[in-house]
């Protein structure tokens, strides 16, 4: 997993609630059996006129112009803006995986739903959340202020806005140890694989019947 | 000790170590795999060098992609190449890294969410994890069972574990007799009515109250299935009498002389008396309805008598222009009545509703009845090879069939539309699946969540129905 230490970057915003994952990556993109290459189809039915098919060269399709990434002033974006329980439904992780692959590398949001919250640390994506009122400044800067960015820094847990204004997130430790050195958290709970057989040989003594019985 | 709910007891039994920012390892006893969500994963395995910790708590079946015609034909009948390399990808890493999985062709195979508990693979006392958000649904069994990503799919396989966080507790209390013609899926829906698609957000969810106490296995599993739309991650119910007598004789359940040792335990998966929730939700089942979804969220839902709310009445502005909004993608006009929907397609099914007592509820309301004319296509299918051979045992498939429905073979079907079976373009259809999002069905698709007796009646009628008036007249 790449890092993530701190980023400067442009931002945009995408300004509707509840925007559900079958959104960020349509279902007919899922059937890929790699992690890569999902970019070009995330936001696929808001991003272009026609039904995005699987393998398509995405090229020449006919852009939406009304839709925010389309618009040229949000070229090379790294940060997206987004509205309350940003990431519901599936748990697709895809979602992460297209964000990522477009170049998104954080999201600002006032709440996430759970799972994406979770996928986007897996894959060196930073949720940040903040409140409602600051999202609501950011949005208005961003649309206010064409080539606005944003100073993302993970170590000090704060986002600073061009005027210098600075606004703290909360972020657990663990989460924050394994993305600031982009360390694999398998290889880090192997660390604990000792701990995990005692438990599972008490586990197996207490509740027998849920051990070697699929097979 | 300090009383605890059945979802801190889960919790508790299954920490392996407690950290100091608040995570925690904890033990996974259960992982069902399927051909969406998996293939990365293994892939990460293999690149890492890693091996899978058990083999015996994995359980495999493909389910999203597979079609629900000529299955006999097995993968290589499959005529999307794309979906077919993807099962093709499930089938050879289950082979080479030898995890139980139930092929196409397989009579066990299913969706994943109906098979574990037909096969005992889901027991209460358990966690249970696959990557689908809808694996919410085997908490029916006192059970703590929650979705995962692909990254964690590769963490279960190769640590038995999982890292997390501990979730709140709510409650939601529905008490009282479920009125006739309501099922479980509307008590689930008219609940996401009120709490809202992100009201249980960071919680795990335990439905309580002597409604849900009266309902049969399958309907519990209806609605834990559904937590997932109300935002928390788990829905839980507790153990009683009606899970024990579910779980006797099931495959991978346990054998004679263990049973007793079992159940035993299983008694205790209860909430204490006087146990804390971080947020308590009651509801009296009198007041249910029959619901409709309108809109493209499972929180845009009203009762089947009911007028389309309209976006002016609404003050939330955030709510207001989802509203609009799917107003817009519906294209309804103003005033419209949930029963003036004019519907193209009906589909029963999915890992919400394919269970037995849902094609029996189906059936009853086919029965001796047409499906309109103006229906394109009413399908059903079964959540399991094994569901589909006991509906064919009761001869609900004769009874689907002279009605003039399609009778499928297992598989997610039309709730996602990954395979053949899909909505048009600006097609309305009444769906017995758990999401109503722009574009699920098919792009362009316009779904409309529903019981399965709705959507049965529904399909005769030609547009929604109250289906309480629908059998009063039928007895009559
Ligand atoms: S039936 Fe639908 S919701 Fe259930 S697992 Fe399949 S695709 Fe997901």
């Amino acid at each position: 997993m790449e890092k993530f230490t701190s980023l400067n970057a442009l931002v945009a915003p995408l300004d509707r609630a509840n925007v559900d994952t079958d959104q960020v990556i349509p279902k007919q993109f899922l059937k890929s059996i790699k992690r890569t290459g999902f970019g070009p189809n995330l936001f696929d039915e808001w991003r272009y006129m026609d039904e995005g098919k699987p393998g398509e060269d995405c090229t020449h399709r006919p852009l939406n112009p009304d839709f925010i990434l389309n618009n040229e002033r949000y070229q090379g974006v790294e940060i997206l803006l987004a509205r309350q329980n940003f990431g519901c439904g599936s748990s697709r992780e895809h979602a992460p995986w297209a964000l990522l692959d477009y170049g998104f590398r954080c999201v600002i949001a006032p709440s996430y739903a759970d799972i994406f919250f979770n996928n986007c640390f897996k894959n060196g994506i930073l949720p940040v959340i903040l409140n409602e009122k600051v999202v609501n400044q950011l949005f208005e800067e961003t649309f206010a202020t064409e080539g606005y960015t944003l100073d993302v820094d993970l170590a000090s847990q704060t986002v600073k806005t061009l005027s210098g204004e600075s606004f703290s997130f909360d972020v657990d430790e663990f989460r924050k140890h394994c993305l600031l050195n982009g360390l694999d958290d398998i290889g880090l709970t192997l660390d604990d694989a000792d701990l995990i057989r005692s438990y599972e040989a008490k586990r197996k003594e207490k509740s027998p019947w849920l051990f070697d019985v699929i097979k | 000790m300090k009383p605890r709910t059945l979802y801190d007891k889960l919790w508790d039994d299954h920490v392996v170590k407690q950290r100091e920012d608040g995570t925690a390892l904890i033990y996974i006893d259960r992982q069902l795999l399927h051909e969406v969500t998996s293939p990365q994963a293994f892939e990460g395995l293999e690149l890492a060098g890693r091996k899978p910790w058990r083999l015996d708590a994995t359980l495999a079946t493909p389910d999203h992609n597979v079609p629900t015609e000529n299955q006999e034909d097995g993968v290589a009948g499959i005529t999307d190449p794309v979906s077919r390399i993807q099962i093709e990808t499930l089938d050879a890493n289950c082979d080479k890294f030898g995890i139980v999985e139930f092929k196409m062709g397989d009579l066990r195979q299913g969706i994943v969410h109906v098979i574990g508990p037909e096969q005992g693979v889901t027991l209460p006392g358990t966690t249970v994890v696959c990557g689908d958000s809808h694996t919410a649904t085997h908490g029916a069994f006192a059970t703590l069972a929650h979705g995962i990503g692909t990254s964690e799919v590769e963490h279960v396989l190769a640590t038995q574990c999982l890292i997390q966080r501990k979730m709140k507790n709510m409650r939601v209390e529905v008490n009282g007799e479920i009125p006739f013609g309501v099922t479980a899926k509307d008590i689930i829906l008219a609940i996401i009515g009120k709490i809202g698609t992100a009201g249980g957000t960071g919680y795990a969810i335990e439905f309580a109250g002597s409604a849900i106490e009266s309902l049969s296995m399958e309907g519990r599993m209806t609605v834990c299935n559904m937590a997932i739309e109300g935002g928390a991650r788990s829905g839980l119910v507790a153990f009683d009498n009606t899970t024990l007598e579910y779980l006797k004789n099931r495959p991978y359940g346990p054998k004679e002389d263990q049973w007793e040792q079992a159940v035993s335990q299983w008694r205790e998966l209860k909430t204490d008396e006087g146990a804390f929730f971080d947020n308590i939700v009651k509801l009296n089942a009198a007041d249910i309805k029959p619901q409709v979804t309108w809109g493209t969220s499972p929180e845009m839902v009203v009762a089947v008598d009911a007028m389309i709310p309209s976006p002016e009445d609404e003050t939330d502005p955030v709510k207001r222009e989802g509203m609009e909004r799917a107003y817009h993608y519906m294209d309804y006009k103003k005033g419209l009545a949930i029963t003036d929907i004019k519907l193209d397609r009906v589909f029963i099914g999915s890992c919400t509703n394919s269970r037995i007592e849902d094609l029996r509820a189906a059936a009853e309301v086919a029965k001796g009845n047409q499906v309109a004319s103006s229906i394109k296509q009413a399908m059903v299918v079964p959540g399991s090879g094994l569901v589909k051979k006991q509906a064919e045992k009761e001869g609900l498939d004769k009874v689907f069939l002279a009605a003039g429905f399609q009778w499928r073979e297992p598989g997610c079907s039309m709730c996602l539309a990954m395979n053949a079976d899909k909505l048009g373009d600006g097609e309305h259809c009444a769906s017995t699946s758990n999401r109503n999002f722009e574009g699920r069905q098919g792009q362009g698709g316009r779904t409309h969540l529903v019981s399965p007796a709705m959507a049965a009646a529904a399909a005769i009628a030609g547009h929604f129905v109250d289906v309480r008036d629908f059998v009063r007249k039928q007895s009559a």
